[in-house]
């Protein structure tokens, strides 16, 4: 009788274990081959829009950051990551592009696992919702200001758009605080380390779709 | 009479009684969480600028509370009253029974606060912040341990189909919220972490939910038409093809993303197989209902139950068709799915749940509905708000999978969802107002001192 109760119990455990090899562990062992970079390794050569931004802002980016070099931008990829998981961003934009569905034609490059082999992808922020957006190819998409302009209120630059306000990232003064520095640092990285051009040339066999909409 | 077992009651009603009111406040604070949100897609967010109510924290709000609030802590009330009259055995101890019951209160407030704060977590359906999982897992060893001893120990003759399905979730769920919580947040970055939240999402509605309110129907319906469930057979393949294929369908949630191929293959093909087998689940249930259709109008709970069958037919028929690549290259991403999540969720285990309530909650004040009239008028405008919003929300998917597929700017696809939007938002009105005379309904019974000391009819019943 208790032997009977217990199967069910080790049932359950194996299950569990064979689907998760399956679906799970399998793809670890795929991907193991490619190394796991950290966030340093990443942040190594920051683009040139992270420098922009300490010129934009310079009294804000100063009090945060000091200088703008490898390891401030680390600590911002850091920072924007984890206002980007606070916010919940991801329940309204994705970080994939898929071969489908014209994707590569709207937002760049269709995605590979090797992208996303580093710490900043711990968590991964896939997403499985679109209200908004891909993002993974954001990087250099939009200046440092239509970023800042855009956080703080959409409609002034997309009047039709859903996405909320995030004033608090901002101060009374509407100058952006570190929230929305790290944020705007980070969205500017996402796809950066895509060959520029390349979208371009993903973009090259199609009509161009109407400006300012399509991405 | 509620029977004792070496002096001590069989089904601890209070405790019963503490998890369908804390399961009843949870589902009204996801609701109003989903309602506020809902208002964002149309601008008129009530909170606007408010940071601690930001849309994208209440949105883990409402689908939290909706999966840890309102569906576990009912469900930890069927259990309570299902394992004890299968196993006629109480379950380990009440007072870890109170103790769990605290701490799951307390891991719910403290994931809300958390979550408003700006913890909530990453991982889809696990946003419960990194600190609470902590606490989360003890309580579900604590859970377990309670509930999983008078299975182990009782003197029946064979278990019971329902004990299998407990007993099988209460070895998946610790595993699958650790596997969940923990891997993609600390070991597993990037595209293998992804294959790993999508097993996540699945395995905590396939081998949480999913079993513990199979195993629940399994009880309740045979005792409430009061005859044996149509065929062992079909109960035998249900459960063992439920078992084995869904904990490996995962990866399709992330289709088309650069998870390993083999993987997603993989993942379709489990999930083909698995509406075979739920069929036969759903078709051994009606089978079940055969002659005794009149149930159907008789009996309110019956009702909720197979009208939530009727739904789980339909998401799984879905299922297989938005499981193909073909479908996903334009529903993916779309409003779509979110009608389907609103049809699992809610539909199903949502409504088994209002029929756990119509059955249990006077076994639990010991006092019959004061007003069954209300019952009526909250099956229907649920049933009706919900079928609105599935309906609505399902071609607003199209609509915007087509949008994006044919390269239009953004924006149509977000101007062509307003209609959309808006009528999503009426039915949740319609279903949030069905809400209010449901509580107002469990609250006048509820109000007056039991009028019998415990109400119990299906004593003499389910014997
Ligand atoms: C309610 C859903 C929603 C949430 C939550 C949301 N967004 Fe958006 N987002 C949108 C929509 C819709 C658009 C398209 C309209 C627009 O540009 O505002 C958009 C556009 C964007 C764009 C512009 C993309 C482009 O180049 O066209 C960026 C960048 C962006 N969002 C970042 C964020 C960040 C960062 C957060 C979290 C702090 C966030 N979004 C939260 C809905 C959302």
């Amino acid at each position: 009788m208790e032997r009977f109760g217990a199967n069910f119990l080790i049932a359950g455990v194996v299950t569990f274990l064979l689907g998760f090899f399956l679906q799970g562990v399998m793809p670890i062992i795929t991907l193991r081959k490619v190394p796991v970079k950290t966030v340093e390794e990443m942040a190594a050569n920051p683009p040139d829009s992270f420098y922009q931004l300490a010129e934009d802002y310079p009294v804000e980016f100063q009090k945060v950051y000091g200088e703008a070099n490898p390891q401030s931008f680390a600590k911002a990829l850091r920072t924007g990551r984890d206002v980007y998981v606070a916010e919940a961003c991801w329940h309204c934009h994705s970080q994939f592009v898929r071969p489908v569905s014209n994707e590569d034609l709207r937002f760049g490059p269709v995605s590979t696992a090797e992208e996303y082999q580093n710490d900043m992808f711990l968590p991964h922020l896939f997403g499985t919702r679109r209200i908004g957006p891909d993002l993974i190819r954001e990087a250099g998409k939009r200046s440092n200001d239509w970023q800042m302009a855009h956080l703080y209120d959409p409609r002034s630059v997309n009047p039709w758009s859903v996405m909320p306000g995030y004033v608090w990232f901002f101060d009374a003064d509407r100058r952006p605080q570190e929230r929305a520095l790290a944020l705007v640092a980070y969205l500017q990285w996402l796809g950066s380390w895509v060959q520029p051009g390349a979208r371009q040339a993903a973009m090259a066999p199609a009509a161009a779709p109407a400006p300012g909409g399509a991405g | 009479m509620n029977a004792t077992v070496e002096g001590r009651l069989l089904v601890r009603y209070d405790l019963i009684r503490a998890h369908l009111t804390a399961a009843a406040a949870f589902m009204v604070v996801s609701m109003l969480g989903g309602l506020s949100y809902s208002f964002q897609l149309h601008n008129l967010y009530p909170f606007s600028g408010i940071e601690w109510l930001s849309p994208g924290r209440v949105r883990l709000v409402h689908t939290n509370m909706a999966a840890y609030g309102f569906i576990a802590n009912a469900f930890i009330a069927g259990l309570l009253f299902a394992i004890p009259r299968l196993t006629r055995r109480p379950i380990l101890s009440d007072a870890l029974g109170w103790v769990i019951f605290g701490a799951w209160q307390l891991i719910m407030v403290l994931t809300i606060v958390g979550q408003l704060l700006g913890y909530g977590q990453a991982i889809e359906w696990g946003e419960t912040p990194i600190f609470v999982d902590p606490l989360v897992m003890v309580g579900l060893v604590l859970l377990v341990i309670n509930m999983a001893a008078p299975i182990v120990t009782t003197k029946e003759e064979g278990l019971y189909v329902s004990l299998w399905y407990f007993l099988a979730a209460f070895a998946w769920t610790g595993l699958v919220y650790f596997m969940g919580n923990y891997l993609p947040q600390f070991w597993v970055p990037g595209t293998a972490g992804a294959a790993i939240t999508g097993l996540f999402i699945h395995d905590l509605v396939g081998l949480f939910v999913t079993p513990i309110g199979w195993g629940l129907m399994y009880f309740f319906v045979p005792m409430l038409l009061r005859k044996p469930i149509w065929s062992h057979a079909l109960s035998l393949i249900g459960f063992w093809g439920i078992a084995f294929f869904y904990p490996m369908q995962g990866v399709h949630h992330f289709l088309f993303s650069p998870i390993p191929m083999y993987a997603q293959y993989g993942a379709v093909i489990a999930t083909i197989a698995i509406e075979v087998v739920v069929l036969t689940v759903i078709v051994n249930f009606f089978g079940t209902l055969h002659g005794r259709a009149e149930a159907m109008r008789g009996n309110l709970a019956i009702r909720w139950f197979y009208t939530g069958m009727i739904f789980y037919g339909i998401t799984c028929l879905q299922c297989a068709f938005h499981v193909t690549l073909t479908f996903q290259k334009i529903i993916h991403f779309t409003d779509w799915v979110v009608g389907h999540a609103h049809m699992v969720m809610f539909g199903v285990f949502g409504f088994w749940i209002f029929g756990l309530f119509v059955d249990l909650w006077p076994r639990a004040v010991g006092r019959d509905w004061v007003n069954p009239r209300l019952l009526t008028m909250h099956y229907w405008m649920t049933t009706i708000g919900l079928v609105l919003m599935i309906i609505d929300l399902t071609a607003a998917g199209l609509v915007q999978g087509f949008s994006w597929a044919s390269l239009a700017p953004w924006s149509e696809s977000v101007i062509a969802s307003q209609p959309f939007w808006i009528a999503r938002t009426f039915s949740g009105l319609l279903i949030i107002a069905g809400q209010a005379l449901f509580l107002y309904a469990l609250w006048i019974t509820a109000r007056e001192p039991a009028v019998t000391p415990s109400l119990d009819r299906a004593a003499v019943e389910a014997a």
